[in-house]
C-alpha cells in the first residue's frame, strides 16, 4: 500500500540558516500523525512546504504516489490539503457560516444564506461538529472557533487536515473534545497530520509519530510502541532530567497580600472582581487559567501599571495600591511580563542596554544624566554570560536574538536585583523544551532563595511543576486555590472552565 | 423665526440637495473603508469630477458624457491613491492628502487656462430634475440600498468585508486582496466624482476653484458617524445636509430680541461629527484592517 502523503528530502533554507535539510515525511491513509519536535526543529516550515506557503529547495512530494507540485495554498486546497492555522484564519464579525464557505461560496452573485446554512449543517452532522451556524465567530470561545477551522477546511473537501499546535489555546475539556472530533475524522477517512510538541497529545489520539531536529529527521515510530520517555528524548537529543524533588516552602512571612481587588479592563469592563490572594516567602502561587480571565490585569495592578478600583495590596505589610511601577519596582518587585517582544524589551536596544533599562537613572550606569555605555557594557557581558544568553554579546540587538534567549535577557535583569516579589507571566509562552528548563530552573532557585513568586500561566504542566499553591482564576474571580498536591488536571481543568464547585474537596 | 424656516418644504428640499454630494461622497467612503482603504482623497476625486464634468459638458454639449467624464476622472485619481496605497503600501492619509492638495491646484490652474478670468460659459447643459431635485439627487438616494444589497447580501460584497476585516484570513482562502481592494478604491472615486459633477453642473452650473469646500472629507465624517454602513451614511448626510440648509433658511432671523448664531448653529453638524469620532453616538468601530497596508507573506 503506498502512503497518502510522501514527502523526501525535502529543503529549505533561509538566508544562511537551513531550517529542512533533506527531511523525509511518510503520511498513511486513514492515520493520525504526529509531527514533533522543538520550536526551530522545522514542523511548521515543512507544513508550510506542504501548503504551498513556502517554494522548497529541494526534494519532492508525491500524494497517493504521484508527483505533486504545490504552488500555493490554492494549489494545496485542490489537492485535498486544508490547514487548521495555530492563528486562526477567520473574520471576526462574520457568522460561522460566512466563515465556512467564504472563498468558495458556490451560490451565484447573491448570497443564498439558506443554501450555505444548510451545506454547512450537512458538514456538521456528518463529522459531529456542534457549533451554531448563525453565530458571530467574535462571539464564540477558542475552541469553538477552531471548530469552525475545522469545517472550513472539510467544506473544501480536504482529505488531509494539518493541525497545527492545535490545543496551544485550549481548555483540558475542549482538548477532548478536540480529539474526540479528530478521532470521527479518522472514522470518516479523513487523514491528520498533528503539529505538537506536548507528548500526552501524542499519546491521547495519534497513531504514529514523526520527529523532527533542527531540520533533520530524528525519528519514526509508531504510537503504540513507544514511551514518552523515548520521544522526549528523540527531540531534545538527550536525556530530560526528572522533576526536581522540592523542599517545602521555608518562612511562612506573606510578601503578597492582596485583598478584595478590582479593576476595569482596557475596555472599560469589569476585568478583576474581589480578588484575594496571599504570596509567602520562598513559595511560588500559580495562577491557572484561560488567558483573558484577568490574569494580566491582576499582574499589572500588582505591579502598578492599572489603577484598581477597589481593594488593597501590600508588600511586607506595606500598602502599595497606589503606587506606580517605580516605586514598586524600588520595592524590591520585578516582573517578568507575558509578551516579552512588547513588555519586556525594547528590540531595537541592545541585549545591554535592555539588561539595565530601569536602573539607568542613576550610578554606576550614570552621572548626571548621562550614560557610561562602557559599565553598561561591562555590566551587560556580566549579566549576559551569567544568564547564558547566546551569543554573549552584550552589543547584539535584542530583537535578533531566539525567543529563549530574549526570555533570558528579560529574567537576567529582572532577577539580578535579588527580589522579594517575583510577578512572571506566561514565562516558558513560545519556548522549546530546553528553554523552558532553563526558565524554571532560575524561577526555582529564586524560589530557594527566599522570594516570594506569582506564577501566571495558562500551560497547567507549568504551573503543576512550579506552583506550591494553585490559584484559579475565571471571569475576574479567583474561583479556588487549591494546594499543589490536590490539583489534579481534571479538576483544575473544570474550575478553569467555570465548574465552581469542582474546588471543594 | 417661524416654523417654515426650521421644518418647511423649501428646508428640507434644501436638505435633498446639499446632503446628496456628501452621501454620495459618503458611499464611496463605506466601500472603499469596508475594503480596508481609507481614502481621504474622496475630497479631490470630487474636485476634479466636478471639473471634468463640467468641461467635457461644455466642450461637447451633452450632459451624459459631463456626468460619464466626472466619474472616470474621479476614479482616475481614486487609482493614483489606490497605487500608492495597495502596491507601494504607502501612509495612505499622506497619500490622499496629496493627492487632494494636487487636485486642488490642477483644477485651478487648468480652470484659468481654459476660461481665464471670466469663468466658466453660461450655456452649459443642465441635469434634468424629477420632482424638483436633481435626478442625481434621487439616484444618491437610490444607491443607499443598492450599497446595502451589494455589501451584505453578494458574494463580492462578502468577500469586500472579510478583506477589510482580516486580509491574510481572506487570502488563505483564495480572495485576491489587492484585487478586492483596488476596485473599492476605484468605486469610491467613481462615487465622489460623480458627487462632484452633481455639484458643478446641476447645483452650481459653473466650476469654482476649490468649489467642494471639504464635502468629501465630510462625506468621511459621515462614514464614521454612520458606522461605515450606507444607512448610517444617509442618516449621517441628512443631518449634514439639515445643518447646512438650517444655516441658510435662518439667515437673519431672530429669537424675541436675539438674532439666531447662524454661523454657531453652522458648526453643529461637525461638532456632532466629533463627538461620533469620539465614541460619543453608540460604540463605532471601523473594519479592523481599515487603513492598514497589507503585505503578502513572501515565499
Amino acid at each position: 500500500m503506498t502512503a497518502l502523503l510522501e514527502m523526501q528530502g525535502i529543503r529549505k533554507r533561509f538566508g544562511e540558516l537551513v531550517a529542512l535539510d533533506g527531511v523525509d515525511l511518510s503520511v498513511e491513509e486513514r492515520d493520525v500523525h504526529a509531527l514533533l519536535g522543538e520550536n526551530g526543529a522545522g514542523k511548521s516550515t515543512l507544513m508550510n512546504v506542504l501548503y504551498g506557503l513556502y517554494a522548497p529547495d529541494g526534494g519532492r512530494i508525491l500524494l497517493r504516489g504521484e508527483d505533486a507540485r504545490i504552488g500555493g495554498p490554492r494549489d494545496a486546497i485542490a489537492r485535498g490539503i486544508g490547514m487548521i492555522h495555530q492563528h486562526f484564519m477567520l473574520i471576526p464579525p462574520l457568522t460561522v457560516t460566512e466563515n465556512v464557505v467564504l472563498g468558495d461560496e458556490r451560490t451565484g452573485a447573491l448570497l443564498d444564506r439558506r443554501v450555505i446554512r444548510e451545506r454547512v449543517r450537512e458538514l456538521q452532522s456528518r463529522f459531529g461538529i456542534e457549533v451554531d451556524p448563525d453565530a458571530r465567530v467574535e462571539d464564540l470561545p477558542l475552541g469553538l472557533q477552531q471548530r469552525v477551522e475545522i469545517l472550513k477546511v472539510l467544506y473544501r473537501g480536504s482529505d488531509l487536515l494539518v493541525f497545527d499546535e492545535p490545543t496551544a489555546v485550549l481548555t483540558p475539556q475542549e482538548v477532548d473534545e478536540l480529539f474526540a472530533i479528530v478521532r470521527t475524522l479518522r472514522e470518516q477517512g479523513k487523514t491528520v497530520i498533528l503539529i505538537t510538541h506536548k507528548l500526552r497529545e501524542v499519546f491521547a489520539v495519534t497513531d504514529r509519530i514523526t520527529v523532527l531536529r533542527l531540520g533533520r529527521n530524528a525519528g519514526s515510530l509508531v504510537t503504540s510502541a513507544t514511551t514518552a520517555g523515548e520521544i522526549a528524548r528523540l527531540m531534545v537529543g538527550r536525556e530530560l532530567r526528572e522533576l526536581r524533588p522540592r523542599a517545602t516552602a521555608g518562612s511562612r512571612d506573606v510578601v503578597l497580600e492582596v485583598t478584595g481587588l478590582g479593576a476595569l479592563s482596557d475596555r472599560g469592563t469589569p476585568a478583576l472582581l474581589d480578588v484575594g490572594l496571599t504570596v509567602h516567602a520562598g513559595e511560588v502561587l500559580g495562577i491557572a487559567g484561560i488567558g483573558g480571565n484577568g490574569q494580566s490585569e491582576l499582574a499589572e495592578c500588582i505591579m502598578g501599571l492599572r489603577r484598581p478600583t477597589a481593594g488593597d495590596m501590600r508588600i511586607g505589610g506595606a500598602d502599595v495600591s497606589r503606587d506606580g511601577p517605580r516605586r514598586t519596582r524600588a520595592g524590591g518587585v520585578c516582573y517578568v511580563p507575558e509578551d516579552r517582544r512588547r513588555e519586556g524589551l525594547v528590540l531595537a536596544f541592545t541585549v545591554a542596554d535592555n539588561l539595565i533599562l530601569g536602573k539607568q537613572a542613576g550610578p554606576p550606569y550614570a552621572t548626571f544624566g548621562v550614560l557610561d555605555p562602557q559599565v553598561i557594557e561591562r555590566e551587560g557581558a556580566l549579566l549576559a554570560r551569567e544568564f547564558d544568553v547566546r551569543p554573549p554579546n552584550p552589543l547584539a540587538i535584542a530583537g535578533n536574538l531566539s525567543g529563549g534567549n530574549q526570555q533570558k535577557v528579560v529574567l537576567g535583569r529582572e532577577l539580578s536585583s535579588s527580589p522579594r516579589l517575583i510577578v512572571v507571566s506566561q514565562p516558558s509562552r513560545g519556548l522549546d523544551i530546553a528553554a523552558t528548563e532553563y526558565v524554571h530552573d532560575r524561577l526555582l532557585e529564586q524560589r530557594a532563595r527566599g522570594a516570594a513568586i506569582l506564577l501566571i500561566s495558562s500551560e497547567l504542566d507549568e504551573i503543576r511543576a512550579l506552583s506550591d499553591r494553585i490559584a484559579v482564576m475565571y471571569e475576574g474571580r479567583i474561583v479556588a486555590t487549591l494546594p499543589a498536591a490536590e490539583a489534579t488536571e481534571e479538576r483544575l481543568g473544570l474550575l478553569m472552565a467555570g465548574h465552581e464547585s469542582a474546588g471543594a474537596a | 423665526m417661524t416654523v417654515d424656516m426650521v421644518i418647511g418644504a423649501s428646508v428640507l428640499a434644501a436638505t435633498l440637495r446639499l446632503a446628496a454630494p456628501i452621501l454620495l461622497a459618503a458611499l464611496g467612503g463605506v466601500i472603499s473603508e469596508r475594503a480596508g482603504v481609507v481614502n481621504i482623497a474622496l475630497e479631490g476625486s470630487m474636485l476634479v469630477g466636478a471639473f471634468v464634468g463640467i468641461v467635457a459638458a461644455e466642450q461637447t454639449d451633452s450632459i451624459v458624457i459631463g456626468v460619464a467624464a466626472a466619474i472616470i476622472a474621479g476614479t482616475l485619481l481614486a487609482g493614483i491613491h489606490a497605487i500608492a496605497a495597495i502596491h507601494w503600501r504607502s501612509d495612505q492619509i499622506v497619500s490622499g492628502m496629496a493627492l487632494n492638495i494636487l487636485a486642488l491646484g490642477l483644477t485651478s490652474y487648468l480652470n484659468f487656462q481654459l476660461y481665464g478670468t471670466t469663468g466658466t460659459p453660461a450655456d452649459v447643459p443642465d441635469l434634468p430634475t424629477v420632482a424638483d431635485q436633481s435626478i442625481l439627487v434621487w439616484v444618491s438616494l437610490a444607491l443607499v440600498p443598492l450599497t446595502h444589497l451589494f455589501l451584505f447580501g453578494t458574494v463580492s460584497g462578502l468577500r469586500l468585508r472579510a478583506v477589510g476585516e482580516h486580509p491574510r484570513a481572506a487570502e488563505t482562502v483564495g480572495i485576491g486582496v489587492r484585487r478586492v481592494r483596488y476596485a473599492a478604491v476605484l468605486a469610491s472615486g467613481a462615487l465622489a466624482g460623480l458627487g462632484g459633477a452633481y455639484l458643478s453642473l446641476s447645483v452650481a452650473h459653473s466650476f469654482t476653484d476649490g468649489m467642494t469646500a471639504g464635502r468629501g472629507f465630510i462625506g468621511l465624517a459621515a462614514v464614521i458617524f454612520g458606522k461605515w454602513s450606507p444607512i448610517g451614511a444617509l442618516v449621517a448626510a441628512l443631518l449634514f445636509g439639515y445643518g447646512n440648509a438650517l444655516s441658510t433658511s435662518l439667515q437673519g432671523a431672530t429669537i424675541g430680541d436675539t438674532r439666531v448664531p447662524v454661523q454657531l448653529l453652522g458648526t453643529l453638524p461637525y461638532l456632532l461629527t466629533i463627538l461620533a469620532v469620539a465614541g460619543f453616538v453608540g460604540r463605532s468601530r471601523p473594519p479592523a484592517a481599515d487603513g492598514v497596508p497589507y503585505e503578502k507573506e513572501g515565499h
